[in-house]
């Protein structure tokens, strides 16, 4: 699959796909990478080193500085993949690139082709936003 | 001006435009990574170049005694609201920059704004524009002085295409209640997610207040950066205005059964809080209490203290607390045990009493966000009823518009 690159990067991870949005701001936690926003279904998971898997997006303008941060402190996810365009989440990426020289690739997916991600898969993301299963 | 350009690639933008404000959000403490962004600005000798107002810090500046947590992260939440004030924003610290007379934008006016409610609040029920920014971009834009052309800069981006009617088995009473609002920002958060969608069958003319608090809901639950209210909101005159003539890509009802659902869905406390259920905290002003908002609380007081043991905490901008002591109501409300915190924000700040008891509120963003953020269980309900539960030491329910809880 080919996407269009909100953030460039090469990334390898297993896929977690999200089974609903999540706000990163009040959803993780920059300093371990659990999720813990309590509504939603996948609480106490991980995304640290995951190709994260989002249909959609929603909630906190403050997601930018979380992702950022996330990635200076070691527990970002490897990739995240999106079924829309999201401006802060590619902002975050930016900002953590130029601060700290760690790329973190966001590719937007038709979101018939990023269903087709199953949860726990081997994923990874090369340079232009090919993504490639398995 | 390179993120501004990465902006306008992201969002598919062909030229950038001007704009005549700014409010930013980046001022908000979450770890070196947003100290090491505004340091790499202030090394450049960046500054402003359009007013530019801030949202909410790490900390009270003006009640510094408040803050019940690390010290250490108290003067890192200090140091970055006080790098934004020297690159030349203003130091108004609230996340609802609406409810400054100086700091509202007119009709039309194309913004830069971060903060969701913010956002949400300024293109719905103003009618300024701005896309949804977040961190970083809404200090580059504030820098540039301008932002891409593109989104809800442009016309056709503000059309609703989805429209949400109101269903008849709503009792007109619910409509008068101040906790239909937030329960429905919730609701069209999740059917709109980042569409814009119209509101039809809402009272017209809904105060600021009520349409506040949809917007901050929805922003919370979906990534609603604009919605319409048909017979309220600016671009709503009429619903064949809201849709800009053009035929809408969804039309669904609100029944009672999804709000009752959503309603019970903001509380977290074990057993759904009925009445009776003993709380340790009330907390009120999320977004930030307009002064319309304070007049209330003292109202619902009406001169009666929280009961002992009980925290009763409202959250506003140190902007409309300064016109609360100027008439007098800031005095009143101390007076009868009422905490007022500025500049951040109950659910970010260490500032609550710890209690192993549950904490009410009316704002459907604090019960989305405060579990998570500060470990709370949550109970949902009205401005009226928070106030009475406070001063009852226990859940206090309104027998009127949601009928039996």
């Amino acid at each position: 699959m080919r996407g269009r690159v909100l953030a460039d990067g090469i990334a390898n991870g297993t896929a977690l796909v999200l089974e609903q949005p999540l706000s990163l701001w009040g959803g993780i936690d920059p300093a371990t990478g659990s999720i813990i926003d309590v509504r939603h279904p996948q609480l106490g998971r991980s995304v640290t080193g995951r190709v994260l898997v989002m249909g959609a997006v929603r909630g906190s303008s403050s997601s930018s500085s979380i992702l950022a941060e996330a990635v200076r402190a070691g527990f970002a996810p490897a990739a995240i993949l999106l079924g829309e365009p999201d401006l802060i989440l590619a902002v975050g990426a930016a900002v953590a690139e130029e601060l700290y020289g760690i790329r973190l690739p966001v590719v937007q997916l038709p979101p018939a082709e990023l269903k087709t991600i199953p949860d726990g898969a081997p994923v990874s993301v090369g340079e232009g936003g090919e993504v490639t299963v398995g | 001006m390179r993120l501004v350009v990465r902006a306008a690639e992201v969002l598919g933008a062909e030229r950038l435009i001007p704009i005549t404000r700014a409010h930013v959000d980046s001022c908000l403490y979450h770890g070196e990574a947003t100290i090491d962004f505004v340091r790499r600005l202030i090394e450049g000798g960046a500054q402003v170049t359009v007013p530019t107002t801030l949202n909410v810090g790490a900390l009270d500046l003006l009640h510094p005694e408040l803050w019940q947590g690390d010290p250490r992260a108290a003067e890192r939440g200090r140091l970055l609201m006080d790098h934004y004030r020297s690159l030349g924003c203003q130091p108004t610290y609230t996340c609802a920059p609406y409810q400054l007379a100086a700091a509202r934008p007119a009709f039309g006016e194309q913004v830069a704004w971060a903060e969701s409610n913010a956002i949400v609040f300024c293109n719905s029920v103003l009618g300024a524009r701005t896309e949804r920014y977040g961190d970083f971009t809404d200090i580059a834009c504030a820098i540039s002085g301008r932002v891409p052309d593109a989104g809800l800069h442009r016309t056709d981006a503000r059309r609703a295409t989805l429209v949400l009617r109101l269903g008849p088995d709503l009792p007109p009473a619910l409509l008068e209640d101040d906790s239909l609002y937030p329960v429905l920002g919730i609701v069209l958060g999740r059917r709109a997610g980042s569409r814009v969608g119209v509101l039809d069958g809402l009272p017209s003319r809904t105060s600021e207040e009520r349409l506040k608090a949809v917007g901050a809901a929805a922003a919370s639950s979906g990534a609603v950066a604009m919605f319409h209210a048909v017979g309220s909101t600016p671009e709503a005159p009429t619903l064949e205005a809201a849709l800009q003539g053009r035929e809408p890509e969804e039309e669904a009802q609100i029944g009672l059964a999804e709000l009752r659902a959503a309603r019970a869905e903001l509380t977290t406390a074990p057993g759904g809080a009925p009445a009776g259920t003993p709380i340790g905290t009330v907390s009120l002003g999320t977004p930030h209490a307009s002064l319309e908002e304070l007049r209330a609380v003292e109202r619902e007081l009406a001169g009666a203290r929280p009961a002992p043991g009980v925290e009763l905490l409202v959250s506003t901008a140190r902007g409309t607390l300064a016109e609360a002591e100027e008439e007098g109501l800031a005095g009143r409300l101390r007076a009868t045990g009422v905490e007022l915190l500025v500049d951040t924000c109950s659910y970010i700040a260490p500032v609550l009493r710890p209690s192993p008891l549950p904490a009410m509120t009316d704002s459907g963003k604090w019960a989305f966000y405060a579990p998570g953020n500060i470990g709370v269980e949550v109970v949902f309900g009205s401005l009226r009823e928070c106030v009475r539960s406070a001063v009852d030491g226990r859940v206090w329910r309104d027998a009127g518009a949601w009928g039996a809880t």
